[in-house]
């Protein structure tokens, strides 16, 4: 095995054996990219000086410890890992996959990007997203779009789709990703990796480039569930300087895993098997949760009437934040400037110059929602029927420990089949977007193949069950062979 | 809903987003699609439902009234697309120009 396919784990427990340096291994990755980084295009920034740099540090650690017997490192020591470009990183261009921060260079690290640095990680550049984050295949990025590594010629799903590519091509061990909509699922479902969203308020939103602040989250993209386990634990937990985020204590996430799940009540949600769901993605969910009840569980179909609901929900509620988020890009701060005689001129110029199609409709639709007349119609209506939305996740959870569907009503779509019907593109998260709605956690697993392409499936659990999902998620993993399958790149 | 051409030269203005011709149509079509898709949200009565604005259970988070360090002025500046001294310059306000 190539160090490249290493797991995180795999990889953790050779560095601390002293089988592998973590120098090796950073060079591993970076001999990687650049073998297949030209045609996946997971990457808006690579940052090898600065690998080698950590990945030095991590040895350093590491000799320190073999020689005292220190067996308290950090959980990440000398690991390998992708940012998505709408996290701060201090002194590395954030870009937001946009025109208007070409050049931005953060100040100061986003919280989930300092705790990946006090966990030992080694960065290896910043990967591509929608605009914004505002897509489901990063058709949107000013830049370029990132390639699917099981197809070429089709997406890897959105926004998070640079991270996504980047895990499922061996760029990265692991990768952080955000989740407003979806984007750290629909992107790991197309890409055949894992993803998880964690609840609202679970992790820290400090650094995190605001897009919609009542749905906005950021997640781990990783190859295994216990690699997510991991992420998840070093980034998760309260942070001062995100109000919003949970003081509640962070269970151990990898202990949580490998207990059985004997009599755990599996809830099948029959609004999300959509029209026009392809046919191989409804017969491998329905396979898998046929595996989960063979593993004990008890698999009921329970019914959110609501569903239909979320997509226009979401499309008025994102754009509605949105639209007062990006009001910060106004060519004065920091970005992009266009030069005007005066300062109206100058923010119409600026802003219609650096920002991109997507971006423009979602602020446009955003202001029209929020606009003197329409407020009560667009936006106060979807904030209402948002709560209906919850409830009906509420009372699910009376009868069931956790929620399944398909992640992705499709398996990855041809690059451009979407990009001119942004409501074409919309209907990509319709499975997704609920779980933001209702502030609940979600992992995204492999669950087969339609097509020769990945297919994903969802567990969706109660606010702060992290734990239980990842629980079901790994039981799953582990009686099934999906996670072992590889794109055959390079 | 459709909307008008006015009506999207309306909202590109509170938005502060210049706006193309090309640009002003295309949005007028895609806009008025997705606002006639949201429509299918008036079929549900809500006359009774409570909003939902967030989903944290937070409420009032304080923190000790304590000042902290800031980011040094220069870190600050250092991305503006125009300074002067300690300053972020942007062209007039005012409609008579006021020298610095």
């Amino acid at each position: 095995m190539q160090l490249h396919e290493l797991t995180i784990r795999e990889a953790g427990q050779r560095l601390r054996r002293g089988e592998i340096s973590s120098t090796e291994l950073a060079a591993a990755m970076i001999d990687r990219i650049v073998a297949v980084d030209n045609d996946v295009r997971a990457y808006l920034t690579l940052t090898p000086d600065l690998a080698m740099e950590q990945a030095r540090a991590a040895d350093r650690r590491l000799a320190e410890a073999r020689r005292s017997g220190d067996d308290a490192l950090p959980p990440l020591l000398g690991i390998p890992l992708a940012i998505k470009d709408v996290l701060c990183t201090a002194g590395v261009p954030t870009t937001c996959g946009s025109r208007i921060l070409e050049d931005f260079v953060p100040p100061y690290d986003a919280t989930v990007v300092a705790r990946l640095k006090d966990a030992g990680f080694v960065m290896l550049g910043k990967t591509n997203t929608d605009e914004f984050a505002m897509g489901s295949s990063t058709e949107n990025s000013a830049f370029f779009t990132t390639h699917n590594p099981w197809d070429l010629s089709r997406v890897p799903g959105g926004s998070s789709g640079g991270s996504a590519a980047a895990v499922a091509a061996g760029e990265a061990l692991g990768a952080l990703g955000t989740d407003t909509g979806g984007s750290v699922r629909q992107p790991a479902a197309l890409c055949g990796v894992v993803g998880l969203k964690p609840t609202y308020g679970r992790v820290s939103r400090y650094g995190l480039v605001a897009f919609a602040s009542s749905l906005d989250q950021a997640g781990p993209l990783a190859r295994t569930v216990a690699d997510a386990a991991l992420l998840l634990g070093a980034i998760a937990g309260h942070d001062p300087q995100d109000a919003t985020s949970s003081p509640r204590p962070v269970p151990d996430y990898a202990a949580a895993l490998g207990g059985d799940i004997k009599g755990l009540r599996v809830g099948v949600p029959r609004e999300y098997f959509v029209p026009g769901m392809e046919p191989g993605v409804e017969a491998a969910v329905r396979q898998a949760l046929a595996d989960l009840e063979a593993l004990g569980a008890v698999v009921e179909e329970v019914s959110l009437p609501h569903t239909e609901y979320a997509l226009p929900v979401y499309y008025l509620i994102a754009p509605a934040e949105a639209s007062a988020n990006l009001a910060r890009y106004d060519g004065v701060k920091y970005g992009y400037s266009a030069p005007a005689g005066e300062l109206w001129e100058m923010y119409k110029r600026t802003r219609g110059q650096g920002f991109g199609a997507e971006v423009k409709r979602r602020i446009m639709l955003g202001t029209y929602a929020l606009s003197a007349g329409y407020y009560d119609a667009y936006y106060l209506k979807a904030q209402k029927v948002r709560t209906l939305i919850r409830q009906d996740f509420e009372r699910a959870f009376e009868r069931v420990d956790v929620v399944v569907a398909p992640t992705s009503p499709t398996v990855a779509f041809p690059i451009g089949a979407r990009a001119d019907d942004p409501l074409q593109m919309y209907l990509s998260d319709v499975l997704t977007l609920s779980l933001n709605l209702a502030g609940l956690c979600g992992i995204s697993v492999p669950c087969g193949f339609s097509n020769g392409l990945p297919v994903g499936m969802q567990v969706f659990g109660r606010p702060y069950d992290e734990a239980t999902i990842l629980r079901v998620a790994h039981a799953y993993e582990q009686a099934t062979p999906w996670h072992t399958y590889k794109p055959g790149l390079g | 809903m459709a909307l008008t051409r006015q009506q999207v030269e309306h909202i590109a203005e509170l938005a502060k987003v210049g706006l193309s011709e090309e640009e002003i149509e295309r949005f007028r079509e895609q806009l008025s699609a997705i606002l006639e898709y949201a429509a299918v949200l008036q079929r549900l009565d809500t006359e009774t439902i409570p909003p939902t604005a967030r989903v944290s259970d937070a409420a009032n988070v304080m923190r000790p009234d304590i000042a902290r360090p800031s980011l040094p002025v220069d870190q600050v500046l250092a991305n503006a697309p125009a300074r002067r001294d300690d300053s972020f310059c942007v062209p007039p306000v005012l409609e008579e120009p006021y020298e610095l």
